[in-house]
Protein backbone atom coordinates (compact mmCIF):
# COMPACT_ATOMS: atom_id res chain seq x y z
CA UNK A 1 0.00 0.00 0.00
CA UNK A 2 1.61 3.40 -0.96
CA UNK A 3 1.03 6.65 1.54
CA UNK A 4 2.10 9.63 0.02
CA UNK A 5 2.85 11.40 3.62
CA UNK A 6 6.43 13.60 3.38
CA UNK A 7 8.58 14.77 -0.36
CA UNK A 8 11.47 13.06 2.50
CA UNK A 9 10.01 9.71 1.51
CA UNK A 10 10.02 9.87 -2.25
CA UNK A 11 13.50 9.33 -4.16
CA UNK A 12 14.01 11.52 -7.60
CA UNK A 13 12.81 7.74 -9.89
CA UNK A 14 9.85 8.00 -8.14
CA UNK A 15 9.61 12.18 -8.67
CA UNK A 16 10.70 11.18 -12.01
CA UNK A 17 7.97 9.30 -12.93
CA UNK A 18 4.96 10.80 -11.26
CA UNK A 19 5.90 14.21 -13.63
CA UNK A 20 6.03 12.19 -16.39
CA UNK A 21 2.34 10.59 -15.82
CA UNK A 22 1.30 13.70 -14.76
CA UNK A 23 2.64 15.57 -18.37
CA UNK A 24 1.02 12.02 -20.58
CA UNK A 25 -1.87 13.32 -18.53
CA UNK A 26 -2.25 16.65 -19.33
CA UNK A 27 -1.74 15.45 -22.87
CA UNK A 28 -4.83 13.91 -22.27
CA UNK A 29 -3.41 10.52 -22.39
CA UNK A 30 -5.84 9.09 -19.57
CA UNK A 31 -8.39 6.58 -19.09
CA UNK A 32 -11.58 8.86 -18.01
CA UNK A 33 -12.88 6.00 -16.23
CA UNK A 34 -9.77 4.11 -14.43
CA UNK A 35 -11.17 5.06 -10.85
CA UNK A 36 -14.87 4.58 -11.55
CA UNK A 37 -15.05 2.44 -8.50
CA UNK A 38 -12.96 4.25 -6.29
CA UNK A 39 -14.22 6.33 -3.42
CA UNK A 40 -12.01 9.50 -2.47
CA UNK A 41 -12.39 10.54 1.43
CA UNK A 42 -11.80 14.12 1.79
CA UNK A 43 -10.66 14.69 5.31
CA UNK A 44 -10.21 18.61 5.48
CA UNK A 45 -9.44 19.69 9.53
CA UNK A 46 -8.67 23.05 7.91
CA UNK A 47 -10.04 25.33 5.39
CA UNK A 48 -8.63 24.89 1.75
CA UNK A 49 -9.31 26.17 -1.60
CA UNK A 50 -7.40 25.09 -3.92
CA UNK A 51 -5.57 21.60 -2.99
CA UNK A 52 -9.46 20.29 -1.98
CA UNK A 53 -10.95 21.63 -5.16
CA UNK A 54 -8.28 20.31 -7.08
CA UNK A 55 -8.12 16.48 -5.66
CA UNK A 56 -11.58 16.60 -6.63
CA UNK A 57 -11.47 17.82 -9.70
CA UNK A 58 -9.07 15.02 -10.31
CA UNK A 59 -10.87 12.34 -8.93
CA UNK A 60 -13.68 13.52 -10.95
CA UNK A 61 -11.59 13.60 -14.18
CA UNK A 62 -10.71 9.88 -13.78
CA UNK A 63 -14.15 8.84 -13.36
CA UNK A 64 -14.37 8.67 -9.43
CA UNK A 65 -16.39 9.70 -6.29
CA UNK A 66 -15.67 12.22 -3.35
CA UNK A 67 -17.17 12.07 0.02
CA UNK A 68 -16.11 14.35 2.98
CA UNK A 69 -17.14 15.42 6.17
CA UNK A 70 -19.47 18.61 5.84
CA UNK A 71 -18.10 20.33 8.71
CA UNK A 72 -15.62 19.47 11.48
CA UNK A 73 -18.30 20.95 13.62
CA UNK A 74 -20.99 18.59 13.01
CA UNK A 75 -18.52 15.44 13.06
CA UNK A 76 -17.54 13.12 15.82
CA UNK A 77 -14.41 15.35 15.54
CA UNK A 78 -15.65 17.93 17.51
CA UNK A 79 -16.81 15.32 20.39
CA UNK A 80 -13.38 14.86 21.32
CA UNK A 81 -12.59 12.08 18.63
CA UNK A 82 -8.93 11.13 18.33
CA UNK A 83 -7.82 11.30 14.69
CA UNK A 84 -6.47 8.05 15.10
CA UNK A 85 -10.15 6.68 15.42
CA UNK A 86 -11.43 8.69 12.87
CA UNK A 87 -8.98 7.81 9.92
CA UNK A 88 -9.57 3.72 11.73
CA UNK A 89 -13.50 4.37 11.01
CA UNK A 90 -12.32 6.48 7.48
CA UNK A 91 -10.70 3.94 6.00
CA UNK A 92 -13.48 1.50 6.36
CA UNK A 93 -15.93 3.82 3.53
CA UNK A 94 -13.43 4.41 1.13
CA UNK A 95 -10.31 3.81 -1.17
CA UNK A 96 -8.17 6.34 -0.33
CA UNK A 97 -8.44 9.67 2.29
CA UNK A 98 -6.69 12.85 1.72
CA UNK A 99 -6.05 14.72 4.59
CA UNK A 100 -5.49 17.75 5.87
CA UNK A 101 -4.76 19.02 9.68
CA UNK A 102 -3.64 21.16 11.89
CA UNK A 103 -0.94 19.41 13.35
CA UNK A 104 2.49 18.29 12.10
CA UNK A 105 2.96 14.56 11.46
CA UNK A 106 -0.81 13.84 11.94
CA UNK A 107 -0.72 12.43 8.14
CA UNK A 108 2.11 9.89 9.25
CA UNK A 109 -0.16 8.97 12.36
CA UNK A 110 -3.08 8.33 9.72
CA UNK A 111 -0.65 6.29 7.39
CA UNK A 112 -0.53 3.68 10.84
CA UNK A 113 -3.85 3.69 11.53
CA UNK A 114 -5.86 3.51 7.60
CA UNK A 115 -6.05 0.40 5.76
CA UNK A 116 -6.48 2.39 2.36
CA UNK A 117 -3.78 4.75 0.97
CA UNK A 118 -3.49 8.37 2.57
CA UNK A 119 -1.91 11.20 0.62
CA UNK A 120 -1.04 14.55 2.84
CA UNK A 121 -2.32 17.68 1.61
CA UNK A 122 -1.13 19.31 4.60
CA UNK A 123 0.29 19.03 7.98
CA UNK A 124 0.65 22.15 9.81
CA UNK A 125 3.64 23.69 9.34
CA UNK A 126 4.86 20.45 8.03
CA UNK A 127 4.81 19.09 4.89
CA UNK A 128 2.47 19.24 1.38
CA UNK A 129 3.66 16.91 -1.18
CA UNK A 130 1.30 17.65 -3.91
CA UNK A 131 2.29 21.32 -3.65
CA UNK A 132 5.67 20.16 -4.24
CA UNK A 133 5.05 18.13 -6.91
CA UNK A 134 3.06 20.45 -9.06
CA UNK A 135 5.99 23.18 -8.04
CA UNK A 136 8.31 20.65 -9.53
CA UNK A 137 5.92 19.83 -12.57
CA UNK A 138 5.73 23.60 -13.20
CA UNK A 139 9.51 24.21 -13.23
CA UNK A 140 9.55 21.42 -15.73
CA UNK A 141 7.75 22.66 -18.02
CA UNK A 142 10.15 25.65 -18.88
CA UNK A 143 13.33 24.80 -17.40
CA UNK A 144 15.65 21.66 -17.44
CA UNK A 145 15.47 20.49 -13.21
CA UNK A 146 19.22 20.00 -12.56
CA UNK A 147 21.39 22.48 -11.46
CA UNK A 148 19.35 25.42 -11.89
CA UNK A 149 19.21 28.72 -9.75
CA UNK A 150 16.17 29.04 -7.15
CA UNK A 151 15.81 32.19 -5.61
CA UNK A 152 13.22 31.35 -2.28
CA UNK A 153 11.46 34.77 -1.08
CA UNK A 154 9.52 35.44 2.11
CA UNK A 155 8.30 33.47 5.02
CA UNK A 156 10.77 30.63 4.77
CA UNK A 157 10.16 30.00 8.54
CA UNK A 158 6.97 28.85 8.54
CA UNK A 159 6.07 28.20 5.09
CA UNK A 160 5.53 24.21 4.85
CA UNK A 161 5.88 25.06 0.84
CA UNK A 162 9.69 26.02 1.20
CA UNK A 163 10.35 23.44 3.56
CA UNK A 164 9.06 20.55 1.10
CA UNK A 165 9.99 22.70 -2.19
CA UNK A 166 13.97 23.09 -0.89
CA UNK A 167 14.27 19.66 0.28
CA UNK A 168 12.86 17.80 -3.11
CA UNK A 169 15.18 20.75 -5.18
CA UNK A 170 18.08 18.91 -3.38
CA UNK A 171 17.45 16.23 -5.37
CA UNK A 172 18.14 18.19 -8.73
CA UNK A 173 21.34 19.61 -7.15
CA UNK A 174 20.22 22.66 -7.39
CA UNK A 175 21.43 25.99 -5.70
CA UNK A 176 18.95 27.31 -3.21
CA UNK A 177 18.86 31.50 -2.83
CA UNK A 178 16.76 32.64 0.33
CA UNK A 179 15.65 35.68 0.66
CA UNK A 180 13.72 36.35 3.76
CA UNK A 181 12.46 39.30 6.93
CA UNK A 182 14.81 38.54 10.11
CA UNK A 183 12.86 36.02 12.04
CA UNK A 184 11.73 34.19 9.18
CA UNK A 185 14.52 32.69 7.89
CA UNK A 186 14.65 28.91 6.80
CA UNK A 187 14.66 27.35 9.62
CA UNK A 188 18.96 26.28 10.31
CA UNK A 189 18.62 23.10 10.91
CA UNK A 190 17.09 22.65 7.57
CA UNK A 191 19.89 25.05 6.10
CA UNK A 192 22.26 22.54 7.61
CA UNK A 193 20.87 19.61 6.65
CA UNK A 194 20.41 20.77 2.85
CA UNK A 195 24.39 21.46 3.28
CA UNK A 196 24.98 18.36 4.59
CA UNK A 197 23.24 16.71 1.16
CA UNK A 198 25.67 18.66 -0.59
CA UNK A 199 23.20 21.48 -1.90
CA UNK A 200 24.55 25.42 -2.28
CA UNK A 201 22.13 26.86 0.13
CA UNK A 202 22.80 30.77 -0.10
CA UNK A 203 21.43 33.88 2.15
CA UNK A 204 20.73 37.10 0.62
CA UNK A 205 19.46 40.13 2.56
CA UNK A 206 17.68 41.69 -0.79
CA UNK A 207 16.40 40.17 -3.25
CA UNK A 208 17.80 42.71 -5.84
CA UNK A 209 21.07 41.45 -5.01
CA UNK A 210 20.76 37.95 -7.01
CA UNK A 211 17.42 38.53 -8.82
CA UNK A 212 19.22 39.05 -12.20
CA UNK A 213 21.05 35.42 -11.50
CA UNK A 214 17.66 33.21 -10.61
CA UNK A 215 15.75 30.84 -13.53
CA UNK A 216 13.21 30.19 -10.85
CA UNK A 217 11.50 32.71 -8.05
CA UNK A 218 9.15 31.19 -5.85
CA UNK A 219 7.69 33.55 -3.50
CA UNK A 220 5.51 32.70 -0.57
CA UNK A 221 2.96 34.91 1.73
CA UNK A 222 4.36 36.72 5.03
CA UNK A 223 2.06 36.41 7.73
CA UNK A 224 0.58 39.39 9.13
CA UNK A 225 -0.37 37.36 12.41
CA UNK A 226 3.85 36.70 12.26
CA UNK A 227 4.41 40.51 13.54
CA UNK A 228 3.39 42.05 16.69
CA UNK A 229 1.90 45.14 15.18
CA UNK A 230 0.23 46.27 11.16
CA UNK A 231 3.34 49.19 10.42
CA UNK A 232 6.11 46.23 11.17
CA UNK A 233 3.52 43.68 9.18
CA UNK A 234 3.55 46.40 6.27
CA UNK A 235 7.43 47.54 6.55
CA UNK A 236 8.53 44.39 5.86
CA UNK A 237 5.66 43.15 3.21
CA UNK A 238 6.07 46.07 1.20
CA UNK A 239 10.14 45.21 0.99
CA UNK A 240 9.67 41.98 -0.14
CA UNK A 241 7.14 42.39 -2.72
CA UNK A 242 7.75 41.42 -6.48
CA UNK A 243 6.51 44.28 -9.06
CA UNK A 244 7.78 45.21 -12.76
CA UNK A 245 10.68 47.35 -11.65
CA UNK A 246 12.37 44.21 -9.39
CA UNK A 247 12.07 41.88 -12.83
CA UNK A 248 13.72 44.71 -15.09
CA UNK A 249 16.95 43.12 -16.68
CA UNK A 250 16.13 39.16 -15.33
CA UNK A 251 17.18 35.99 -17.10
CA UNK A 252 14.30 35.98 -20.26
CA UNK A 253 13.78 32.45 -18.87
CA UNK A 254 12.97 32.98 -15.57
CA UNK A 255 9.46 31.87 -14.13
CA UNK A 256 7.92 33.32 -10.89
CA UNK A 257 5.90 30.95 -8.61
CA UNK A 258 3.71 31.25 -5.25
CA UNK A 259 1.71 28.51 -3.95
CA UNK A 260 -1.19 30.92 -3.81
CA UNK A 261 -2.98 32.65 -2.34
CA UNK A 262 -1.34 35.88 -2.57
CA UNK A 263 -1.79 39.15 -0.70
CA UNK A 264 0.14 42.08 -1.39
CA UNK A 265 3.74 39.85 -2.37
CA UNK A 266 3.09 39.98 -5.97
CA UNK A 267 2.28 43.36 -7.65
CA UNK A 268 -1.10 42.20 -10.16
CA UNK A 269 0.99 44.14 -12.98
CA UNK A 270 3.78 41.50 -12.53
CA UNK A 271 0.23 38.79 -13.86
CA UNK A 272 0.70 39.73 -17.44
CA UNK A 273 4.51 39.42 -17.74
CA UNK A 274 5.55 36.33 -19.51
CA UNK A 275 7.14 35.81 -15.95
CA UNK A 276 4.31 35.04 -14.44
CA UNK A 277 3.32 31.37 -13.57
CA UNK A 278 1.58 31.25 -10.68
CA UNK A 279 -1.69 30.79 -12.42
CA UNK A 280 -0.69 28.01 -14.49
CA UNK A 281 0.89 26.09 -11.23
CA UNK A 282 -2.48 26.01 -9.77
CA UNK A 283 -3.62 24.37 -12.61
CA UNK A 284 -0.80 22.03 -12.56
CA UNK A 285 -2.68 21.14 -9.86
CA UNK A 286 -4.99 18.94 -11.38
CA UNK A 287 -2.61 16.71 -13.46
CA UNK A 288 -0.15 16.20 -10.64
CA UNK A 289 -3.19 15.18 -8.37
CA UNK A 290 -5.05 12.68 -11.33
CA UNK A 291 -0.94 10.96 -11.65
CA UNK A 292 -0.79 11.12 -7.53
CA UNK A 293 -4.31 9.46 -7.42
CA UNK A 294 -3.55 6.35 -9.88
CA UNK A 295 -0.56 6.18 -8.35
CA UNK A 296 -1.66 4.87 -4.73
CA UNK A 297 -5.36 3.16 -6.18
CA UNK A 298 -3.11 1.16 -9.04
CA UNK B 1 35.72 -14.85 30.37
CA UNK B 2 35.97 -13.29 33.92
CA UNK B 3 38.70 -11.52 34.82
CA UNK B 4 39.94 -8.97 38.01
CA UNK B 5 39.57 -5.61 37.85
CA UNK B 6 43.02 -3.74 37.68
CA UNK B 7 43.94 -2.85 41.36
CA UNK B 8 42.56 0.74 42.46
CA UNK B 9 45.81 2.55 43.13
CA UNK B 10 45.90 5.98 41.79
CA UNK B 11 41.67 5.69 41.26
CA UNK B 12 39.70 8.80 42.39
CA UNK B 13 36.87 6.97 43.53
CA UNK B 14 37.09 2.91 44.75
CA UNK B 15 35.95 -0.41 43.05
CA UNK B 16 31.99 -1.32 43.36
CA UNK B 17 31.23 -5.01 44.38
CA UNK B 18 28.01 -5.17 42.43
CA UNK B 19 26.88 -2.97 39.73
CA UNK B 20 28.25 -1.04 36.60
CA UNK B 21 31.12 0.94 35.55
CA UNK B 22 30.35 3.48 32.50
CA UNK B 23 34.15 4.14 31.54
CA UNK B 24 35.30 6.99 28.69
CA UNK B 25 32.08 9.27 28.65
CA UNK B 26 32.55 12.50 27.14
CA UNK B 27 33.73 14.67 29.23
CA UNK B 28 31.40 17.03 31.15
CA UNK B 29 28.46 14.38 29.90
CA UNK B 30 28.88 11.88 33.47
CA UNK B 31 25.74 13.99 34.66
CA UNK B 32 23.79 13.68 31.50
CA UNK B 33 24.42 9.89 31.46
CA UNK B 34 22.93 9.50 34.84
CA UNK B 35 19.98 11.61 33.64
CA UNK B 36 19.67 8.93 30.62
CA UNK B 37 19.10 6.38 32.78
CA UNK B 38 16.86 7.99 34.94
CA UNK B 39 19.09 8.34 38.45
CA UNK B 40 18.08 11.76 40.43
CA UNK B 41 18.82 12.82 43.73
CA UNK B 42 15.53 10.81 44.61
CA UNK B 43 16.74 7.42 43.49
CA UNK B 44 18.53 4.88 45.91
CA UNK B 45 21.30 3.72 44.21
CA UNK B 46 25.04 4.48 45.65
CA UNK B 47 26.60 6.70 42.77
CA UNK B 48 30.33 7.31 42.33
CA UNK B 49 30.88 9.98 39.90
CA UNK B 50 34.34 11.32 38.51
CA UNK B 51 34.62 14.18 35.69
CA UNK B 52 37.64 15.79 34.03
CA UNK B 53 39.76 11.90 34.71
CA UNK B 54 43.20 12.03 32.63
CA UNK B 55 42.77 9.57 29.65
CA UNK B 56 45.31 8.21 27.20
CA UNK B 57 42.55 7.40 25.21
CA UNK B 58 40.78 10.96 24.58
CA UNK B 59 42.31 13.16 26.58
CA UNK B 60 39.94 13.79 29.43
CA UNK B 61 36.84 11.20 30.55
CA UNK B 62 34.37 10.47 33.14
CA UNK B 63 33.09 7.74 34.69
CA UNK B 64 30.43 6.77 36.77
CA UNK B 65 30.27 3.72 39.08
CA UNK B 66 26.52 2.39 39.89
CA UNK B 67 26.36 -0.04 42.80
CA UNK B 68 23.97 -2.87 42.65
CA UNK B 69 22.45 -2.15 39.24
CA UNK B 70 23.31 -3.84 35.89
CA UNK B 71 22.62 -1.88 33.31
CA UNK B 72 19.99 -3.10 30.02
CA UNK B 73 20.75 -3.15 26.53
CA UNK B 74 18.40 -0.24 25.61
CA UNK B 75 19.97 1.93 28.73
CA UNK B 76 23.31 1.24 27.10
CA UNK B 77 22.48 2.43 23.73
CA UNK B 78 20.74 5.40 24.84
CA UNK B 79 23.94 6.67 26.48
CA UNK B 80 25.35 6.52 23.11
CA UNK B 81 23.54 9.04 22.19
CA UNK B 82 25.64 11.88 24.02
CA UNK B 83 29.11 9.24 24.75
CA UNK B 84 29.43 7.02 22.01
CA UNK B 85 32.81 6.03 23.05
CA UNK B 86 31.59 4.53 26.55
CA UNK B 87 32.70 0.71 27.46
CA UNK B 88 30.42 -0.41 30.31
CA UNK B 89 31.53 -3.04 32.62
CA UNK B 90 29.26 -5.01 34.75
CA UNK B 91 30.57 -5.95 37.93
CA UNK B 92 30.12 -8.95 39.84
CA UNK B 93 31.79 -9.60 43.45
CA UNK B 94 34.59 -7.14 42.62
CA UNK B 95 34.99 -8.98 38.74
CA UNK B 96 34.52 -7.38 35.52
CA UNK B 97 32.09 -10.06 34.74
CA UNK B 98 30.84 -8.53 31.35
CA UNK B 99 32.48 -5.51 29.37
CA UNK B 100 30.16 -3.72 26.65
CA UNK B 101 30.82 -1.26 23.84
CA UNK B 102 27.49 0.91 23.00
CA UNK B 103 25.77 1.07 19.78
CA UNK B 104 23.87 4.65 18.35
CA UNK B 105 20.49 3.29 18.14
CA UNK B 106 18.84 3.76 14.72
CA UNK B 107 15.77 4.44 15.77
CA UNK B 108 13.76 6.14 19.47
CA UNK B 109 10.15 5.00 20.71
CA UNK B 110 9.41 6.72 22.96
CA UNK B 111 12.45 8.05 24.52
CA UNK B 112 12.57 11.62 23.48
CA UNK B 113 9.58 14.66 23.63
CA UNK B 114 9.49 16.16 20.12
CA UNK B 115 10.01 19.67 20.96
CA UNK B 116 8.18 20.51 18.10
CA UNK B 117 4.40 22.08 20.04
CA UNK B 118 2.71 21.39 17.09
CA UNK B 119 3.67 17.72 16.40
CA UNK B 120 0.56 15.13 16.64
CA UNK B 121 2.88 13.10 19.17
CA UNK B 122 2.42 16.07 22.05
CA UNK B 123 -1.34 15.86 20.82
CA UNK B 124 -4.09 13.25 22.76
CA UNK B 125 -3.44 10.37 20.43
CA UNK B 126 -2.78 6.68 21.08
CA UNK B 127 0.46 6.72 19.44
CA UNK B 128 4.84 7.19 21.18
CA UNK B 129 7.68 9.91 19.80
CA UNK B 130 9.08 8.08 17.27
CA UNK B 131 13.15 9.83 16.14
CA UNK B 132 15.34 8.64 13.54
CA UNK B 133 18.74 8.53 14.88
CA UNK B 134 21.21 10.88 12.15
CA UNK B 135 24.81 11.41 12.32
CA UNK B 136 24.72 14.76 13.68
CA UNK B 137 20.70 15.22 14.88
CA UNK B 138 17.60 13.35 15.67
CA UNK B 139 14.54 13.46 13.07
CA UNK B 140 10.95 13.30 14.46
CA UNK B 141 9.62 10.55 12.20
CA UNK B 142 6.57 12.58 12.50
CA UNK B 143 6.69 15.99 11.71
CA UNK B 144 10.16 15.84 10.81
CA UNK B 145 11.67 18.12 13.48
CA UNK B 146 15.19 18.21 13.96
CA UNK B 147 16.50 18.32 17.32
CA UNK B 148 20.57 19.08 17.25
CA UNK B 149 21.33 20.11 20.85
CA UNK B 150 20.59 19.22 24.32
CA UNK B 151 19.77 15.84 23.36
CA UNK B 152 18.92 15.24 26.99
CA UNK B 153 16.95 17.56 27.99
CA UNK B 154 14.49 16.35 25.61
CA UNK B 155 14.56 12.81 27.18
CA UNK B 156 10.98 11.58 28.66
Amino acid sequence: MKHIISIRDLDRPFIDELINHANHIASQHFNANSLSDKILALLFFEPSTRTRMSFEAAMARLGGTSISVGSIEASSISKGETLADTIRVVSGYADAIVLRHPKEGAARLASEFSSVPVINAGDGAGQHPSQTLLDLYTIQQSLPLDGIDVGMIGDLRYGRTAHSLTYALSLYRCRIHVISPKGLELPPALIGELRDRGTEVIEHEHVEDIIKELDVLYVTRIQRERFPDSASYFDVSSSYKVTTELLEGVRSHLIVLHPLPRVDEIDPEVDTLPYARYFEQSRNGVPVRMAMLQEVLK
Amino acid sequence: MIRSVPPPEGLLISPIKNGTVIDHITSGEALNVLKIIGITGTTTESVSVATNVSSGKTGKKDIVKIENRELRKEEMDRIALIAPHVSINIIREFKVFAKRGVERPKFLLGVVRCPNPGCITNAHEPISSRFEVLPNVLHCMYCDWLITTDITGHMI
